[in-house]
């Protein structure tokens, strides 16, 4: 009371400015009667019709509230005020509801049609706010209305307001758990919501009211694995824990192998009993998946892998929550060989705060135990300060104990020397502690920690010698014959150790190895029955033993200390005393009743009894997942979810599949099996359309915003792709990454077309046939190479993120399926100016030399936000992906004119992304167009005529193109940096036709991303013959950095250097097949005049490319 | 998750209370105050404790603790960082986190836990975003507000909040753009008692200050990216072009943030900028002990070593010193046992010193540990890994930015066993 009163004061006083007449307010004494009285004042202030004073009056309030005073008697005061128009007014009145809603439950009802009210507000930070109090207020009256009100908010277009619908669902699933099934229906659906500001929070709430419904996770596990990156830091450490549970239940042990291997390999020390143990644990439970295992090697799920790659690159989050959710997905999830990176970071944590210390170290310990290995290089950094806090010194402790073995014990050794110095003493108890146990789990240092904690016996602390004591006494159990001596000496020390503990130790060692100190013991006997009455409870019942001990072996000398030992006890006040004693006595003293256990006492008493074990107390706290509550408990707290076993075999994983685009199957699959079967794929992605859309059916003006966002999304998720990709240090590189993952998802969006015609006709027959080749796939691929896995996930993961836009667009298109295609065609144009006028905004331009190729896509990610921003959806036919043709920069070329083909047209264009299957070809994408009243079938390509050198990988074959239809495909041609034109034969089912692509030579090279120094450095080596100069004039309208640049890359597939002079354009590139570099720089002058010079090995190349840039920046 | 945060200062008095769910009574830090009681020093308080309802998961930072009730299992990281976040938030508001500061603002405060969680998720914590919604206080606008009655409290969504780039606000303007960057290590380095390295590590991180209009792209390259053994970032940063070209890549959040945390791998050598003689002994018999430090420069590059201090924790036997200082002040707390020298500047011609007795309680045994010295020091203009920025460039904006960058070697848990 005195503080808050004090605080009273000071509020008063620095409130007294504005209102004088509150500074007078006699309520420093905190009297109730004054209280009172104030908040008569405050109920004035807050029925004023002035701002300022309900401002003033709130802001009181509302720090009574903080201190935790009573202020619900202003409740019907306070209520009024909800509607008011200053907004922290009614900030802080929604504060003050929310706080006593609970109690004043009627009063409460009054303020609920404001919020209906500002739940259809135009502004979305009312709308959200509105749902925010509306569900904090706990009154079940209002069930009906927050059901409402979610439902509503979770189709809302901001996905601000969506966010909050996802926060609303926990708190009305506490206040009413009737209402489970309607929430699960909600969360459904705002799983499927494709931003990243949903994600989090939807997840969340999943954890909260349906953790155990898994299987609505299967069709958004790849979205959330592409999203991570993006996603705000808490809702990472939600997604991360959740999906660390799900890839438990899902996918394979990626160690089941490596435990076959190593089974009957040498035993290590402790570290590795446990993998042994579980070992056997592996063998026993999963023999058969296990005898299965060994004729296959285990092939990882891509879909596991993707999620490893994804999370990795959040090992380098400034968020320690983050990384320890990380670090423990690596550590339940990943092959041994791969765990070694979260180490790094976690030894990064130990330099936060000494909180995060301490639930870092308690996680390292577990894994320590574990994986031992993956920590010995920072073992230094479990070193202990002075200054630390006990608690960090103990766990370290721990960790250094757990790291110990043959090679760094003595560098440990050593250090704990150092630490049995320190003045905290309890820390010198668990060092001593962890001397024993490095000393029973290392033979070679036992005798070296043994004669090292004897010294310490002389120690003038008596806690350190009693320690001491009773590590020796664990360790002597081991090998007791070689020690008498120091039985011996600890016999001396029992005169002068006071410590309970020790004095029991010492009897205890005394009485079991008696024949060692057959002459010392009897004496030692003789001492504690003199002094047994005054001893602890502990030390008498070890004199009780002792003296049975003696007594049987030793009896002439003992008897008569036993028998007045065993009187003393006889009256003891304890009676577990009292009973030992009598229990003793019937035992070894032979009488006529004594039954025939006394035959055997030697036998009970002086049985060899197994040396205890020193064991971590972090030893099989792996059970718990790591990082969480229940594990730094070692128990269970509410709520916990147990971290499932593997299963014994995979779950189909084909539930996860979304829609796949045919293109990216196609490719992927064809570098798998060479073309083993011609397979329609689409047949796949039809039958798996069915249940994705379920969740979705709102309003067509929802749809449309969120259209957008999915294709912000799937633009984020490239981003997030490709940083993964550089670390993994995949052969490719980067940049062709990026224009992978574009050209996907132009590619797919482009599909389209070609699977609605051909929905009709892909039967469920081929849809059964694919899936169970999907799933037999594992057990056949026994040849593959590990190189071969890594493309699949590869090239599995990034389609998978097409799949998220794809199954989008494929509710649309269901919707849509009565209308008729033609509308599409004027929406193309719109289309591409939206994209075009969008490119100038570059909001969150994420590349700093932006290419052509690299705006479309941050485009989306402006355009999306500024919908967002504006609260307006556009039609949802703007970007439907139908849509999306070639980006404009792509030029088409014609293949086969209308006439000539009969109705079938074919154009051509260079697609500018790397062609997957083959790094040295350049990927074409041809389209098709049946303008034909007939359909078209078995579309493929015949007999290749080329120049020596060069390659086709020619595209699949597709099998039917209906009347009125368009499809794309896409065929890569090794043009071996020739322009020489690549010939063959277009086949129908019915006719063939000679045509001939040929490259332009801009197309012949691929962007490189250079900086300006490597440039300068790489011009420097290409001079003289490789170097061609020219002098232009620029175009009129082309006379700013921007259209020379739109015009050079137009021209040939160049990237942008970054360049610190304005007056020079610098590009680079590499040829496809020879990887020659390419240099283009353009330096412009005084009135248009330019000069461009271009290094390239290959001259010929340069020479044409000087002529074709001149071309374009000339005309 | 969270469910209510109470803050307890040091003498265990409750003065803030919040809650995100329904109420829950502030007698559940009473378990939490006992604990504490225990406790000799409050960093040995157990960050998590077990209630037979709750769970208590608490932060204790400058004097206050930040106490949070738990119901379910949550990550206990989680709440820690959040902690931590919202004391950084209170720093960041009000230039310091105290009892008196916060009761002064309490409001603003209660204003802003309200906005940072949602039923005890974390909602907003950028700062960029926060501030946008709730103004800092300053003197100025206290005082426009109470003439116009305006507010604090913006009615709009925060741009940040739906952008890819939430911890950057919108329509940022200044007249003068600059950016500065701060590149501070620490050295953290145990030196057994002949002046051993036991071990050492360099720990560095990189403070930006940036005020630049509109939307800027900035890329940050080092000369020796290479060096850089362990990294951690802001969510700014592109983490794929730092593993691709070793450069920072990233639009800045407006303001003070730190833009990158490093570590030097302890395997490159760690440049020690001192040596440390001392001879700490306490005599068998009569009831004092000597001491003798001296401090000289070893591998300094050049530089000036400055703001030079030693801090001694002696064992509680020692009643009183009596010291000379060639150079500095010194003071011994008797209620600690903490000892400090505050030299300054280490001049390299004569050694600073610091010699003479101390006087035990008579009749207890003698000390058996020494205590260890921890050193403070700073080297103005150097990173001592040798770090150094190659160049900032901006992209994005046509104006040149004004750029700085500074760099610094500070001591961090610098220890000397004795």
């Amino acid at each position: 009371m005195s503080a808050s009163s004090a605080f009273n004061d000071e509020k008063g006083g620095s409130s007294s400015v504005g209102e004088p007449e509150y500074g007078h307010d006699p309520a420093s004494g905190g009297i109730f009667s004054s209280d009172y009285k104030r908040h008569d004042d405050l109920k004035e202030m807050l029925d004023s019709n002035k701002d300022s004073l309900k401002l003033e009056a709130m802001k009181r309030i509302v720090a009574m509230v903080a201190r935790g005073k009573n202020a619900s008697d202003l409740f019907p005061a306070v209520v009024k005020n909800v509607a008011c128009k200053n907004i922290e007014v009614k900030k802080l009145v929604y504060v003050y509801l929310v706080r006593y809603a609970e109690e004043q439950q009627d009063l409460a009802l009054l303020s609920i049609s404001t919020f209906q009210r500002g739940l259809k507000d135009p502004n979305q930070l009312i709308r959200a706010s509105a749902l925010r109090v509306l569900s904090s207020i706990r009154v079940t009256i209002i069930v009906p209305i927050m059901m409402l009100a979610i439902k509503e908010a979770a189709s809302d277009m901001s996905p601000y307001v969506r966010k909050t619908a996802a926060h609303a669902i926990p708190k009305l699933y506490s206040l009413d758990p009737e209402q489970k099934d309607q929430l699960i229906e909600v969360i459904e659906k705002l799983l499927a919501d494709k931003t990243t500001l949903v994600a989090g929070s939807v997840v969340m709430a999943f954890e909260e009211v349906c953790p155990e419904r898994i299987d609505l996770i299967h069709k958004n596990y790849r979205k959330l694995c592409n999203l991570l990156i993006d996603v705000e830091e808490w809702g990472q450490v939600v997604i991360i824990n959740m999906l660390t549970r799900y890839a438990r239940t899902q996918f394979l042990n990626p160690n089941i192998n490596e435990s076959l291997l190593e089974e009957g390999g040498e035993k290590t020390f402790y570290g590795s009993e446990e993998d042994e143990d579980e070992d056997d644990e592996d063998k026993d439970k999963k023999a058969e998946v296990a005898t299965m295992a060994k004729r296959k090697p285990y092939v990882m799920d891509p879909d596991h892998r993707l999620l490893l790659r994804n999370t990795k690159p959040l090992l380098q989050s400034r968020n320690a929550a983050v990384v320890m959710a990380v670090a423990q997905l690596y550590f339940h999830l990943a092959p041994k060989a791969e765990v070694g990176v979260i180490a790094k970071a976690l030894v990064r944590l130990l330099r936060s705060h000494s909180e995060v210390q301490y639930v870092v170290l308690q996680n390292v310990a577990t894994m320590t135990i574990k994986r031992r290995g993956m920590f010995e290089p920072y073992l230094k950094s479990f070193y202990i300060r002075s200054t630390d806090p006990t608690q960090i010194k103990v766990l370290k402790l721990e960790v250094l104990t757990n790291l110990a073995n043959e090679t760094n014990i003595s560098t440990i050794l050593r250090e704990f020397q150092t630490y049995i110095k320190s003045m905290d003493k309890d820390f010198v108890a668990a060092t001593i502690q962890a001397i024993g146990r490095c000393a029973t789990n290392i033979g070679e240092v036992r005798d070296t920690c043994l004669n090292g904690l004897v010294q310490l016996l002389s120690n003038r602390d008596e806690l350190v010698v009693a320690e001491s004591v009773v590590v020796i006494k664990k360790l002597l159990q081991m090998q007791p014959e070689k020690h008498s001596d120091i039985i011996k000496h600890m016999a001396k020390l029992i005169d002068n150790i006071q410590v309970p503990m020790a004095r029991a130790s010492i009897l205890w060692l005394i009485g079991e190895y008696c024949e060692h100190v057959p002459k010392i013991s009897p004496d030692v006997l003789r001492k504690m029955a003199k002094s047994f009455t005054n001893e602890e409870d502990i030390v008498k019942l070890q004199i009780i033993n002792l003296a049975a001990k003696l007594y049987l072996t030793n009896s002439k000398q003992t008897k008569l200390l036993t028998q007045y030992v065993l009187n003393l006890a006889k009256y003891d006040q304890n009676y577990d005393i009292r009973d030992r004693a009598r229990f003793i006595r019937q035992l070894i003293v032979p009488t006529e009743k004594s039954g025939a256990l006394s035959k055997y006492a030697k036998k009970l008493f002086l049985a060899l009894k197994p040396a205890p074990v020193l064991e971590s107390p972090f030893k099989d706290r792996d059970h718990f997942q790591l990082g969480s509550l229940s594990h730094l408990l070692n128990a269970k707290a509410g709520g916990y979810q147990e971290l499932p076993d593997w299963p014994e075999a995979a779950p189909d994983p084909s539930v996860r599949n979304v829609e796949v685009p045919e293109w990216t199957k196609c490719s992927s699959r064809e570098k798998r099996k060479e073309k083993k079967v011609e397979k329609p794929f689409y047949s796949d992605s039809e039958g798996e359309s069915g249940p994705t859309e379920s969740a979705d059916s709102e309003s067509d003006s929802a749809n449309g915003s969120e259209s957008v966002s999915g294709s912000e999304v799937s633009g984020s998720g490239s981003e997030s792709e490709e940083s993964e990709e550089g670390s993994e240090s995949e052969e490719e590189e980067e940049e062709e990454d990026e224009e992978k993952d574009k050209k996907k998802k132009k590619k797919e969006l482009k599909k389209k077309p070609v699977q609605e015609s051909e929905s009709e006709q892909s039967s469920e027959e081929e849809e059964e046939e694919r899936k169970h080749e999907r799933k037999s796939k594992p057990r056949k691929s026994d040849s593959e190479t590990e190189s071969g896995d890594e493309e699949e996930s590869e090239s599995e993961s990034s389609q998978s993120e097409s799949d998220e836009s794809e199954s989008e667009a494929e509710v649309k298109k269901k919707k849509k399926a009565a209308q008729s295609k033609p509308p599409a065609k004027p929406v193309k144009t719109d289309g591409k100016k939206e994209k075009k006028e969008m490119s100038l905004l570059d909001l969150d331009d994420f590349e700093p030399a932006p290419s052509p190729q690299v705006t479309p896509v941050n485009s989306f990610l402006s355009s999306s936000l500024v919908t967002d921003l504006e609260g307006l959806s556009l039609s949802d036919s703007v970007l439907s992906p139908a849509t999306i043709a070639p980006s404009s920069a792509l030029k088409s070329y014609e293949l086969l004119h209308r006439i000539t083909g009969e109705g079938l047209s074919v154009e051509y264009c260079f697609s500018r992304q790397p062609f997957s299957p083959d790094a040295n070809m350049v990927a074409v994408q041809i389209q098709f167009t049946n303008n034909a009243t007939s359909d078209t079938k078995n579309l493929h390509m015949e007999d290749v005529k080329l120049q020596s050198g060069m390659r086709v990988k020619e595209f699949p074959e597709i099998e039917l193109l209906p009347a009125g239809e368009t499809t794309t495909a896409v065929m890569g041609i090794d043009f071996c940096d020739s322009t020489q034109a690549a010939n063959f034969q277009l086949c129908t089912h019915t006719r063939k036709f000679f045509v001939s692509i040929q490259p332009p030579v801009g197309e012949l090279m691929r962007p490189i991303f250079l900086t300006e120094n490597e440039f300068k450095k790489e011009q420097g080596q290409l001079m003289g013959m490789n170097e061609i100069t020219e002098r232009l004039t620029l175009d009129v309208k082309c006379r700013n950095e921007h259209t020379i640049v739109q015009r050079v890359t137009t021209a040939a597939n160049l990237s942008r250097v970054p360049c610190g002079s304005d007056k020079e354009c610098r590009f680079a590139g590499r040829t496809v097949t020879s990887s020659s570099l390419v240099l283009v720089t353009v330096a412009t002058k005084e009135e248009g005049a330019a000069q461009l010079t271009v290094n390239c090995e290959k001259m010929v190349i340069g020479t044409m490319l000087v002529k074709d840039i001149l071309q374009a920046l000339t005309q | 998750m969270i469910h209510s945060l109470f803050l307890i200062n040091h003498t265990g008095d409750i003065f803030l209370e919040k809650h995100w769910k329904s109420v829950i009574s502030r007698g559940v830090c009473d378990y939490f105050l006992e604990v504490k009681e225990k406790a000799v020093e409050p960093e040995n308080v157990p960050p998590v404790l077990q209630t037979p309802h709750h769970y208590l998961i608490s932060i204790y930072r400058d004097k206050l603790f930040f106490l949070s009730v738990i119901q379910t299992e949550v990550p206990p990281l989680f709440v820690i960082e959040f902690l931590h976040r919202v004391a950084d938030t209170f720093q960041d508001y009000f230039g310091e986190c105290s009892e008196s500061i916060i009761k002064d603002n309490v409001v603003t405060v209660y204003e802003l836990l309200e906005e940072m969680l949602d039923n005890g998720f974390p909602l907003a914590t950028e700062s960029n975003i926060l501030k946008e919604m709730i103004k800092p206080p300053t003197i100025l606008r206290s005082v426009v507000n109470t003439l116009t009655g305006s507010s604090n409290v913006g009615d709009k969504l925060p741009t940040g909040q739906l952008s890819n780039i939430p911890w950057r606000r919108a329509a940022v303007k200044y007249t003068n753009n600059e950016a500065y960057f701060d590149v501070i290590e620490e050295i953290d380095a145990i030196l057994d008692k002949s002046g051993m390295t036991v071990f050492a590590e360099i720990q560095g991180v990189i403070e930006a200050c940036t005020r630049l209009s509109g939307m800027p792209d900035l890329t940050l390259s080092f000369m020796n990216p290479r060096l850089l053994d362990d990294v951690s970032f802001h969510p700014c940063v592109r983490f794929k072009r730092w593993e691709s070209e070793r450069v920072l890549s990233f639009i800045p959040p407006d303001g003070n943030f730190t833009l990158m945390t490093y570590h030097v791998s302890s395997q490159n050598l760690v440049a020690i900028p001192v040596y440390v003689k001392q001879n700490i002994s306490f005599f068998e018999t009569g009831s004092c002990g000597r001491l003798d430090i001296t401090i000289g420069p070893k591998q300094t590059m050049g530089k000036m070593v400055e703001g030079l201090m030693v801090t001694v924790h002696m064992p509680k036997a020692v009643l009183s010193v009596n010291l000379t200082a060639s150079q500095g002040n010194y003071t011994y707390d008797l209620a600690t046992k903490v000892l400090v020298w505050d030299i300054g500047k280490l001049n390299p011609q004569k050694p600073p010193n610091l010699r003479g007795t101390l006087s035990v309680q008579s009749g207890a045994p003698r000390p058996e540990e020494n205590p260890a010295l921890d050193i403070k020091l700073k080297i103005q203009q150097l990173a001592i890994s040798g770090l150094k920025v190659n160049r900032l460039d901006m992209y994005g904006e046509k104006y040149k930015p004004f750029k700085g960058v500074k760099y610094m070697t500070k001591a961090g848990k610098f220890q000397v066993r004795t």
